[in-house]
């Protein structure tokens, strides 16, 4: 301990330094994460805020019967590949059901073709010289203008940017989600529930709890193939469908759910059951009179984390069949049906340019849901957790 | 009492709901990604004019399609697979081993496949030897087949530039590699000595050929972010992107629909969907949406598809194609050969 004065001084200004830099460190890694995430959400917004917009063009529609053989021919020449196909092939079908139509010429706002869309955005277009120029004309009347998109939200996919919407996606997600907290939740809560408050603590029971916590690890791919090699090869369960779907996703969400439930049951104080236990209560009554409800909250908070993440799953519904062309919405757990990531998935592979402002509109929308489905957990957490 | 009828009531809701399995009102379809934007633009028309569902459509590749197709017959299987190559011999005597004996073919069109740049460089007339060049894993050189040992496109050729070789293309698992592989790869070294008459078609895996997925946006962005690389992907996409992209013409034909259709322009490929002919009575509406996808107003010169990137058949094999699978012609063995 000869040590002077002056070298503890600048040994105690290097352990300053130290800390200091750790700080800066720690800070800059914080500040980097920040960006990545602002210039992710950034340019999302940027490229998905026009998806919520369409546009529309005012025409003139002949109803005769030449437009319900060929259904172009109700629009004249000049606006012809202006007007969305997809209007266009429903007329001879509004003719069938309101006749009074027949013989009338009505100046109408349909729905525009996608390339005109992206002309109005501003977006690269495949539009002649002439067509812009005709646009230009008609945005000029007050004609042509970009609305509010509702389609997005009310329609299917479909092979025609301006029609494609995330409905039948989002549906093809409730759907799959009802079944999968059907199957996950009473099975992984009651797994918890025996595993924490019946079972013995012995070699066998190890051997589970290190399972249950190494299938939450397993690449979700892997469910995927056992749903295949399960579900639909062994029992039969139509592929495509919210039902296997379901079914799949409960595989991946239940080590979760069973986790978080011995988590929130472990932090019921030993206190309460002794106490229910010392007047005379049977396990079952106090399992289901004290602890469960004590624990419910953070059950509920795990349970909605791991249906969030079941939520943005796409890797296991490839191999079951579920990221396909579906443009219908799905009515039934027996239905094709496919879910938001995997339309995304599909919007990101199309060739269309239009597809690219649908592809991050679809990731602004998954993204909010998502952001609210854990908002909730957390406020669920905040508001009915109890400290011992 | 009253909690096992519950359950009983439960698990009977639940069996009922998994046991709707009966004759089908929609179409199960499966196969190539090329083929797929077609498949699924015709597959929505179908479901928007007629009372049918819309047919559900699974992009697994030609292989993966045609595998699945082959499994056997019933529920479970798809009625119809796309591809963007022909049924192989192997695959053929697959399906038949599983009872998959009655397979009609459907020729739709033609696909260019694009070796396209970024037009912020010159335009460039590329001859398939070049590419081939370029891209093989092993070149002759004096009589010797060596390790490629080409870094620059001019040192292939001092008529091209001086730029790094850089390729972004799709994966073994592509139907587009697949073609691409033949229709160049195989096309340039059948006629070098040094090959002895055999294809050769192993592509560099030095770091010049990167693959880039199934996604063909991926590429068409990569080609935008380095302007030196090249990309490979259908011709579609190059349609697409014509503000950002600038197809190298290949043998001296440009990447154009006549030439595609022709034949003239030396990468492009036929398309193909085939349908399970024991899936009629199974599944009635099979036939409408075949017929519905040969019609001119789908595949024609002024069809919907070609809209979308499809370049159509000539008058005559149309024609003929539309034949075939309106009266159900049987897929012999011996056509594939």
């Amino acid at each position: 301990m000869s040590q002077s004065f002056d070298e503890i001084t600048a040994q105690l200004k290097r352990r300053h330094r130290k800390s200091a830099r750790l700080k800066w460190m720690s800070m800059g890694a914080l500040i980097l994460a920040a960006a990545f995430l602002v210039v992710f959400i950034g340019d999302m917004l940027v490229k998905g805020l026009p998806a919520f917009q369409q546009a529309q063009v005012q025409v003139e529609v002949s109803y005769t019967e030449q437009s319900m053989q060929i259904p172009p021919a109700a629009v004249n020449d000049e606006v012809r590949n202006l007007v969305s196909r997809g209007y266009l092939r429903l007329i001879p079908g509004r003719m069938r059901d309101n006749p009074e139509l027949m013989g009338t010429t009505r100046m109408e706002w349909v729905l525009a073709d996608a390339e005109v869309d992206q002309y109005l955005k501003g977006h690269y277009t495949r539009l002649s010289d002439s067509q812009k120029r005709t646009v230009d004309r008609l945005e000029e009347a007050g004609r042509a203008e970009l609305r509010f998109n509702t389609r997005f939200f009310t329609s299917g996919d479909s092979k025609m940017p301006e029609l494609a919407g995330i409905a039948s996606a989002a549906v093809g997600t409730v759907l799959t989600l009802i079944v999968t907290m059907l199957v996950s939740f009473p099975i992984g809560v009651m797994t918890a529930v025996y595993l924490e408050e019946f079972a013995p603590d012995n070699r066998l029971t190890q051997i589970i709890e290190i399972n249950i916590n190494n299938l939450a690890a397993v690449p979700s791919i892997l469910f995927g193939l056992l749903g295949l090699a399960i579900y639909i090869n062994f029992f039969g369960v139509p592929r495509s469908t919210p039902l296997v779907g379901g079914l799949t996703l409960a595989l991946m969400t239940l080590p979760v759910i069973i986790i978080a439930t011995r988590t929130a049951l472990r932090s019921v104080p030993d206190t309460i059951r002794q106490a229910a236990f010392g007047v005379g209560c049977s396990r079952w009554q106090v399992v289901r009179d004290h602890v469960l409800p004590l624990s419910l909250p953070g059950i509920m908070t795990g349970s909605i984390i791991g249906l969030a993440q079941a939520m943005g799953e796409t890797a296991p519904l490839i191999i079951i069949g579920m990221v396909a062309f579906i443009p219908d919405v799905s009515t039934s757990f027996t239905n094709a049906a496919t879910v938001m990531p995997a339309q995304i998935f599909t919007w990101a592979g199309e060739p269309e340019r239009a597809f690219i402002e649908k592809t991050a509109g679809g990731i602004l929308v998954l993204l909010a849901v998502l952001i609210s489905l854990n908002a909730s957990a957390v406020w669920m957490r905040k508001k009915f957790e109890r400290r011992w | 009492m009253n909690r096992i009828l519950k359950t009983t009531a439960v698990a009977a809701a639940v069996m009922g709901v998994i046991g709707v399995a009966q004759a089908r009102e929609q179409v199960r379809i499966v196969g190539s990604s090329t083929v797929y934007p077609f498949a699924s633009y015709v597959a929505e028309e179908f479901g928007a004019t007629t009372q049918y569902p819309t047919p559900v459509i699974e992009s697994t590749g030609s292989g993966g399609g045609l595998r699945l197709f082959c499994n056997g017959v019933g529920e479970g299987t798809p009625d119809i697979t796309n591809a963007s190559r022909r049924m192989k011999t192997s695959e053929f005597e697959r399906c038949n081993e599983n009872g998959v004996t009655d397979i009609t073919e459907a020729k739709i069109g033609y696909d260019g496949i694009a070796f396209a740049q970024s037009n912020d460089n010159e335009h460039l007339n590329l001859t398939r030897d070049q590419i081939f060049k370029a891209l093989a894993a092993k070149v002759p050189q004096d009589g010797q087949l060596i390790d490629n040992p080409y870094k620059n496109w001019s040192d292939i050729d001092a008529s091209l530039p001086d730029r790094e070789i850089i390729v972004y293309g799709p994966p073994t698992t592509s139907g587009t590699r697949d073609a691409f592989e033949e229709l160049v790869m195989e096309a340039a070294s059948e006629d070098m000595e040094a090959y002895g008459g055999e294809a050769y078609t192993d592509i560099r895996a030095d770091g010049a050929y990167i693959d880039a997925g199934e996604n063909d946006n991926l590429i068409v962005q990569r080609l935008a972010e380095n302007t030196d690389a090249f990309g490979i992907f259908g011709y579609s996409f190059l349609e697409e992107n014509a503000d950002t992209l600038d197809g190298a013409s290949i043998d001296g034909v440009e990447p154009e629909p006549e030439a595609i259709s022709s034949g003239e322009y030396p990468v492009s490929r036929s398309l193909f969907f085939y349908i399970k002919n024991q899936h009629a009575e199974e599944v009635p509406p099979m036939y409408d949406y075949a017929n519905l996808f040969m019609s001119e107003q789908m595949i024609g010169p002024m069809g919907y598809l070609k809209g979308i990137g499809l370049i159509p058949l000539p008058e005559e094999a149309r024609a003929e194609a539309r034949q075939e699978v309106e009266s159900h012609a049987k897929l012999e063995l011996s056509d594939l050969k």
